[in-house]
């Protein structure tokens, strides 16, 4: 079902965009393409994964992320299962390491993670053979929503080169941005971010995208607005005055999404906190593709899985 | 018994010599300085090609003993800081039981003259558990033998408290070591906040918790009219308000660590825990002024701020892993390769740094290469080259991150009240 060839994907790992090349993206997003086909058909069932075990390995919570992964394996035949931290020896002590290594040796092909602290798939995927997806680590990385977040805009617009891409919110805690910005940019997005000064984080500039204090100027003339959730507890933390306030000055709705161009595309990694970020006119508008992002996180987490594991099966266990 | 070092370099700041200079040792003292000198019989080190220099003298560092004896204990760190070419070395209060009272400072001393490989002056703690909130016995210590009070790795929080602190620690003539960091800024950060903690996505610490926290101690030391010392400088605006204290006439010295002029907050790339330490590592431009005053005088002391920690503190996340290089065995080999080499510092500037003020911070009677003195000597190598390997320290713990670099500088021999620690390389103890 495949066209052509699908090139074998070179690393055993998918820890971030950082590390990735626009080839590497583009194959992904080339890949997924296909693998919306299988979402979108009357028998979701492939055997891309069959015999392939997968493994998430969540010490946060998630629940779209989770399911997203969880149905993308089965809909490739694997053998998955889930371990939260909650449920797990972590209470007990057990190192990261540990509990990767004894989840490698169980024959496991893939072990996805999320993890509160930046880093963490990195020094996974050091310590097993099996191959690490970061499904989120820290403030660091959240690849595969990257990843759709990409997919979702060469859809519709052909390709990122030269479009103006639009990121609103706490980009200081934002995982999702930083694989935004690292990805984007490699495919030749020009990026503009606006959010409050304090949610800013230092040397961004560096990264050689656009920084405003405003949201209008962010929006101006953008091919792609892309809000992020605020965390409600960061008000407490001092970091701006209260949500009315941050609504006022940082929130998106009609009149401001005026200002990106008139076929621009509104996106947001959900959960939305409507009228918060995102007014309720524009998550529903038509400009919105908040739910096709949905349906592309599988589709790109398929690919994904479908990649990683053609290179073979975790050898050498002994 | 008798030692001849001939046909070496002597560099020693405080008599001015600087060249040519055999040295005779005798019963753990020096007994003659001159050229051409001879011995009958006794020992004969060759140090042609080499310096001779004041034993290195080191005022920050972790022994970890008691409390923490997997790390390093008084044994293991002393023989690291033999190779390293240190004689003498000031140990931080944060053991347990912390050191802030005068038991564990005397079964430091006996542990230390037991099987210590260099001299051990512990450093007493400010407040009681370094908890920062009542004095310790400041006065007892003294007595036990502390040569100064820190509560280094947890700053005085109280303002208040740290103005007591520097009016009764002068009453006792002892030099309070100041750990500076306002930990509100420094808010669970965990590398220094800027460009790289954007890209790793970790939490930052800022310049500026250290840079507050320094401008308090000059502040209070001015107003009290105590001497302070600032530990571990590594920043900018740091650098800028200790020269603007001096200016002043400030009781204030300071000192920085290789690290902080030899690594900018790129060595976290790719969560290197090795990398991780605090104050933490900085940007270049902070990098540059710890040198340029490094290289104007505004900082006095090298020091190691050795901190070992075992492998299982730092193979985990970055958040998690403990902070801390283990600093002996690359020091003057960092310091030679980046700043004499470099023409930052000459080598009678370095010596300076490495052992003459420190000494003198401290109360120390070392640092000089004088008749009559105990005979604390370093020989070694300016130009010798070689790998870092961290598989072969002498400290127990690894946590380095210049395992691989090449730096020029190594120590031949360490002696220390007369005795032969280190001899061509070798540790003899």
């Amino acid at each position: 079902m495949f066209r052509g060839d699908v090139m074998v994907f070179k690393s055993k790992d998918l820890l971030g965009l950082k590390e990735l090349s626009a080839e590497d993206i583009m194959n992904i997003i080339d890949t997924a393409k296909t693998m919306k086909y299988v979402i979108k058909s009357n028998n979701k069932k492939t055997a891309h994964l069959q015999g392939k075990s997968i493994v998430t390995l969540f010490y946060e919570n998630s629940t779209r992320t989770r399911l997203s992964f969880e149905l993308a394996s089965k809909y490739m035949s694997s053998s998955s299962a889930n371990i939260s931290a909650s449920s797990s020896s972590v209470a007990k002590g057990e190192t990261l390491i540990d509990t990767g290594k004894t989840i490698d040796m169980m024959g496991t092909d893939v072990i996805i993670i999320r993890h509160p602290m930046s880093g963490a798939p990195h020094l996974l995927a050091k310590n097993v053979k099996a191959s690490v997806i970061n499904a989120g680590d820290g403030m660091n990385e959240h690849p595969t929503q990257a990843l759709l977040d990409m997919f979702t805009i060469v859809e519709r617009k052909g390709s990122l080169k030269g479009l103006k891409v639009a990121i609103v919110g706490d980009i200081y805690h934002s995982r999702v941005a930083r694989s935004n910005i690292w990805g984007m940019s490699k495919l030749g997005a020009e990026i503009s971010v606006a959010g409050p000064a304090t949610l800013i984080p230092p040397g961004l500039e560096n990264t050689g995208i656009k920084v405003f204090n405003t949201v209008q100027e962010a929006l101006i003339d953008a091919d792609v607005v892309m809000g992020l959730r605020i965390q409600l507890e960061r008000q407490k933390k001092g970091l701006f005055p209260t949500i009315r306030e941050y609504s006022r000055f940082f929130g998106i709705d009609e009149k401001r999404l005026k200002l990106a161009k008139e076929d621009a595309l509104l996106m947001h990694p959900g959960p939305v906190n409507r009228g918060v970020e995102l007014s309720t006119s524009v998550v529903d508008c038509d400009q919105s593709f908040i739910n096709e992002q949905v349906t592309n996180g599988v589709a790109v987490r398929m690919a994904l899985l479908y990649l990683l594991t053609r290179r073979g099966p975790n050898e050498d266990i002994n | 018994m008798r030692t001849l070092i001939s046909n070496g370099h002597l560099i020693d700041p405080l008599s001015g010599r600087n060249g040519k200079f055999d040295i005779i040792i005798e019963d753990g003292k020096i007994s003659e300085i001159g050229q051409n000198l001879e011995i009958t019989n006794g020992d004969i080190i060759d140090a042609q090609g080499k310096y001779v220099v004041p034993g290195l003298v080191d005022a920050h560092c972790h022994l970890r003993d008691p409390g923490f004896e997997y790390k390093e204990d008084i044994e293991s760190g002393t023989r690291s800081a033999a190779v390293g070419g240190f004689t003498s070395i000031a140990c931080m209060p944060n053991t347990n039981p912390v050191i802030d009272n005068q038991t564990v400072v005397k079964y430091i001393l006996n542990k230390a003259k037991q099987d210590g490989a260099v001299n051990v002056y512990p450093i007493g703690a400010i407040t009681k558990g370094q908890k920062g909130e009542e004095l310790s016995e400041i006065g007892e210590l003294k007595f036990a033998g502390v040569v100064a009070i820190s509560d280094d790795g947890k700053p005085v929080k109280s303002s208040s408290l740290m103005k007591k602190a520097m009016q009764y620690a002068s009453m006792f003539d002892t030099m309070i070591i100041s750990h500076s960091e306002d930990l509100e800024l420094s808010d669970e950060g965990v590398m220094n906040e800027g460009y790289m903690s954007t890209v790793l996505g970790l939490k930052g610490i800022p310049s500026a918790a250290e840079s507050i926290a320094i401008a308090r101690e000059i502040i209070l030391a001015e107003y009290t009219n105590s001497p302070v010392h600032i530990a571990h400088v590594s920043t900018e605006m740091s650098v800028e308000l200790i020269r603007l204290a001096k200016k002043r006439g400030v009781r204030v010295t300071a000192e920085t660590c290789p690290h902080y002029f030899a690594l900018t907050d790129e060595a976290c790339e790719g969560f290197n825990t090795n990398a991780k330490v605090n104050p933490p590592l900085r940007s270049r431009k902070d990098v540059d002024a710890v040198i340029e005053g490094l290289k104007d005088g505004t900082i006095d002391i090298i020091a190691t701020d050795h901190a070992p920690h075992h492998i299982d503190e730092k193979n985990v996340e970055f958040n998690i892993a403990s902070s801390g290089i283990v600093g002996f065995e690359t020091a003057l080999p960092l310091a030679i390769t980046k700043l004499v080499k470099t023409g930052v510092l000459t080598l009678e500037q370095l010596v300076l740094k490495m052992s003459v003020n420190p000494s003198r911070m401290l109360g120390l009677n070392k640092g000089s290469l004088e008749v009559g003195k105990s005979a604390d000597i370093t020989i070694f190598d300016a130009d010798e080259e070689y790998i870092v390997d961290t598989d072969k320290f002498e400290s127990k713990s690894k946590n380095s991150p210049f395992n691989g670099f090449k730096l020029s500088g190594r120590v031949y021999y360490t002696i220390v009240d007369g005795q032969v620690v280190v001899r061509e390389k070798v540790l003899f103890k």
